[in-house]
Formats: C-alpha cells, sequence, structure tokens
C-alpha cells in the first residue's frame, strides 16, 4: 500500500493505483487520477460518467456492469473506451475514486 | 544471487514425467524473477497456502482484457515477482507456426518478461507468464509489431479456438481454421472490450472426434458433421480384413447405434440411425469417411465448474451449410440475438448455459427467434423439454 499526492493532499492508493478510501475522493483528486490512466482532459461527459459510477457506488456498494453503464449514460462502449482509453472498469472507475472493481480472469 | 534451497519442488524432479520445476530450474540462473517465483511456490508448498492475491486490474491502452494481474503477498521477500502478471497472446488459427516466429515471441518475452510460456494455455491462447506493470505496453507494442494481438480475459469473447482442421485432417467436415480467424476478425470490439455478463467462448471443430473439446469448454460449440451417408470403400474394407482386423468385434459391435452390418465382404450401414459417434471412421480411416455433403451443427451452453456445477452444451442448431455466406450471416444474426439477450436478461457472472436453465429452454428461444426442433432434445417422446404455446393457447380459449 502507498501513499501518494492527489489533488494536493496525501491519498492512499493500492498496487493499481486504486484509491482505498472513496471518502478521501474530490475532483482535483479526480484530475490527477485521470493523468495515471491517459486522460488528457476531463470534458463534460467525462465528469457525467464520473459522477454516474461515484453516485451509483456510493448507493449500492458495487460497480455498475457495464452494460448498464452504457445504457444509462447514452454512450457506446467505443465512446467510454475513447474517454477512458484503459477502458472503465480500470480507467473510470479509478478516476471515480471506486475501490478496485472484481473480476475474474 | 545465490540459487534458493527449494527440498520440496526437487521432489518433482524424481518422477518419470517431465516437470515444470524442471524447466524453471534452467532459466533460474538468469532470472532473478523466476529464482524468486521458485523461492514463493517453496513457500507455498511448505505453508499449504497461495501467495498469490486475488485479481488485480492492469492491462494495455484501449483493451479491458488480455492481461491477468497478479501480485505476491510476499513483496518484501520476494520482490522480484511484487509483479507477475499474465498475458494472454491470441494464437494463430490451429498453432501452426513458424520456427522464425517462435523465436521473436521467445526474444521479446526474454526482454519484457520472466520468458516463461505457457504453449499453450486451455483458453488455447499463448500464455506468457510474469511480468510488471511497466513492461505491459512495450511487450504489447512489440507484439503487435510480428502481427500478434492480445487475446480475451475477463468478461470478453475469449479468444476463438479452432481444431487443425482441413489443414491436416481429412474429417474437417468445414474450414474449421477459416471460420475461427472470421470470427476473431468479425467480433474484435467484443474480444478486447468487456461488454458481457461474463465471459463467452466459440470453439471450432471440424467433425464429431471434437478434438477442441468444444462440447464441453465453449459456450458456442461448432462441430462439423455431414448429412448424406458415410462413405464407403469395400476394397479397403476387405483390406483391413485380410490384414487380420476383426471388423465384427471392433468396429460393428461396437457401434453405439448399432447401425452396422459386416457379412464377411462388405460393410452396410443404415445411415438413417448412424448418430456420427466416428468410431468406425475412425478405426477404419482408409475405408470409410464421413458424407459428401459436409457443415456443422451449432451447439450452445457448456462451461467448467467455477461457479455452479459443469454444463455440456446442447443443439441449437442441427445443421449450418457453412459455405454459404447466408447461413453463416444468418449465424451472426442469431448469435447477436444470443448475445442481446444474455447482456439483458443475464446475472452478473451468470454464462449463457446457467441462463438458459434458468429462464427454460423455451422462454430462451422465443426470445432468440428460433423454433424448437426435435433434435435439440437428446431422446425425443422422452422427457420433452419444450412446450408447444400454440396448443397452451388453445387449451386457454377452450
Amino acid at each position: 500500500m502507498a501513499t501518494v499526492t492527489l489533488g494536493g493532499k496525501d491519498v492512499e492508493i493500492d498496487e493499481d493505483g486504486f484509491i482505498q478510501d472513496p471518502n478521501e475522493w474530490n475532483e482535483d483528486v479526480a484530475l490527477d487520477l485521470a493523468k495515471t490512466e491517459g486522460v488528457e482532459e476531463m470534458g463534460e461527459d467525462h465528469w457525467k460518467l464520473v459522477h454516474y459510477l461515484r453516485d451509483y457506488y456510493l448507493k449500492f456498494g458495487i460497480a455498475p456492469m457495464i452494460r448498464k453503464l452504457c445504457k444509462e449514460n447514452g454512450f457506446s462502449l467505443k465512446y467510454v473506451y475513447e474517454m477512458f482509453p484503459s477502458g472503465p472498469a480500470k480507467g473510470a472507475c479509478k478516476v471515480a475514486g471506486l475501490p478496485k472493481p472484481t473480476g475474474c480472469v | 544471487m545465490a540459487k534458493r534451497d527449494t527440498p520440496m519442488l526437487d521432489e518433482l524432479l524424481k518422477g518419470p514425467y517431465p516437470s515444470f520445476v524442471k524447466e524453471l530450474y534452467k532459466v533460474q540462473e538468469r532470472k532473478p524473477m523466476v529464482q524468486d517465483l521458485l523461492g514463493q511456490l517453496e513457500d507455498s508448498y511448505e505453508e499449504r497456502i497461495g501467495h498469490w492475491k486475488h485479481g488485480g486490474i492492469v492491462g494495455v491502452m484501449g483493451y479491458g482484457g488480455g492481461v491477468i494481474g497478479r501480485y505476491s503477498d510476499l513483496q518484501d521477500k520476494y520482490p522480484n515477482v511484487a509483479h507477475f502478471h499474465t498475458m494472454r497472446v491470441n494464437q494463430p488459427a490451429a498453432w501452426f507456426y513458424t520456427s522464425d516466429i517462435l523465436r521473436k515471441i521467445a526474444d521479446i518475452w526474454e526482454k519484457h518478461g520472466s520468458g516463461l510460456t505457457n504453449m499453450h494455455g486451455s483458453t488455447g491462447d499463448m500464455v506468457l507468464l510474469g511480468t510488471t506493470t511497466d513492461e505491459l505496453e512495450p511487450t504489447f507494442q512489440a507484439l503487435a509489431k510480428e502481427g500478434f494481438d492480445l487475446g480475451g480475459s475477463g468478461s470478453v469473447l475469449r479468444t476463438p479456438s479452432c481444431c487443425v482442421g482441413p489443414a491436416r485432417c481429412e474429417w474437417a467436415c468445414y474450414d474449421t481454421l477459416k471460420l475461427c480467424y472470421d470470427f476473431t476478425q468479425e467480433y474484435q470490439d467484443e474480444l478486447h472490450r468487456p461488454f458481457f455478463p461474463y465471459k463467452f467462448k466459440f470453439k471450432f471443430s471440424g467433425c464429431p472426434n471434437d478434438c477442441v473439446a468444444s462440447i464441453a469448454r465453449s459456450d458456442m460449440s461448432i462441430i462439423g458433421t455431414w448429412k448424406d451417408d458415410i462413405q464407403i470403400d469395400q476394397a479397403a474394407v476387405a483390406e483391413y480384413a485380410k490384414a487380420g482386423m476383426d471388423i465384427q468385434a471392433d468396429v460393428i459391435d461396437i457401434c453405439p447405434s448399432k447401425c452396422m452390418k459386416y457379412d464377411g465382404e462388405g460393410i452396410e450401414v443404415d445411415n438413417h440411425e448412424c448418430v456420427h459417434c466416428m468410431h468406425c471412421i475412425n478405426v477404419m480411416p482408409k475405408a470409410l469417411a464421413p458424407g459428401k455433403e459436409r457443415g456443422a451443427t451449432i451447439l450452445l451452453g457448456a462451461k467448467a465448474p467455477i461457479m455452479d456445477g459443469a454444463l455440456l452444451a446442447s443443439v441449437l442448431v442441427p445443421f449450418i451449410d457453412l459455405n454459404d455466406p447466408d447461413e453463416v450471416e444468418d449465424l451472426h444474426e442469431l448469435i447477436g440475438n444470443i448475445w442481446d439477450f444474455w447482456g439483458e436478461h443475464g446475472k452478473n457472472r451468470e454464462r449463457i448455459g446457467e441462463l438458459i436453465q434458468r429462464v427454460g429452454m423455451s422462454t430462451f428461444l422465443e426470445a432468440i427467434g428460433l423454433e424448437p426442433e426435435p433434435e435439440m432434445i437428446s431422446a425425443p417422446r422422452d422427457n420433452p423439454y419444450i412446450f408447444f404455446k400454440e396448443e397452451e393457447d388453445e387449451e386457454e380459449e377452450e
């Protein structure tokens, strides 16, 4: 477990760079996380997706399934990858301050 | 760095069979990563506990799959395996390589990773074992330069895989290599960017011998078959008899549907009763061959027992002519319908076979727009699981 400076404060991250405490998240933290995931500029749709993910997580305690994410925001999967080149799970969820999504190989 | 003392792993060298440990020992001289791997494995054997953490999300830009994150939970003791990610590389159809390209892949992995490979994993991919997060993107670029792409991992279409097909086998009822390649190209998005509730696998076998075990290991299994009669060369049958084969005992009596006769001179097959088990053709390849009107059967729903129990695939489309572009187009449309229904109604980590079990075959068929057919049932007229709706409706009207 490492501590890095994100958005001007010290935040604990895991080895994949996901922040550990969702309460530490704010938009400045998100901006710094976005840089680590190859996102050059956070546009309107970036924020829309990030806030959607965070709100969903705070409400349900898990990340939404990708199909649901695309449908409810009106984004194609291709567009999600254009915004977050490392993908919705690794990229968008990380920027939104969610803990690492678990998955199966 | 001194070689590690690994007495328990040494035991694995003593048996009559080849051991992965022998290969690891060969590499450890030049790879500190492999020394630490051996050290951690020895610890695991002593303590009877695995030391890889669960999960990890790593990848390359633009893709959501293809890399499986591995981290050690003994990073202080074994810093060289703190990261030990696996990369899946899409294999060529039926695993045809030149020695030149194999050397290039080996060189890439020697430079960017542990040098250890698994040729091939049960997924069918080339599996490159052990590298660090920093090396993922450079490895991906180096592989791409040689014409290789990553395979599938996570909730994606997994790397399609096929048997050797007509490249080396006279029993192939369709061109498995071509179809596998075409599917890989057609579904690049689904392969690299997770959009499914869980994994989905295509496997292509050229005949009912099913050499890639598609019926047990793939969600959609495409198995070559024929419609007409088994081809018989009676002169070759006589040759087998002359050479001492007991045709009655070794072929006729073993036929599961008892559809064959041998009168001492020639073989007769009642083709309507034949279940295409391939036994007779396998035993007498010079005398018997699959028919001339060839195509494939599409089966759906197999899975291994990771979540819940194992399932075998069952017939979805009894026969498709894969040389007819219209029929292939129909198949793609059917696949689209299946994925839509699964995406809409599948639970997280529910395979297509489990979804069919949950909602019932008749609901599923109606949703994907396919008529029930007798071939979908293993024993027609015996415990069928399709209820015909029109009859139900009529009863209600009455």
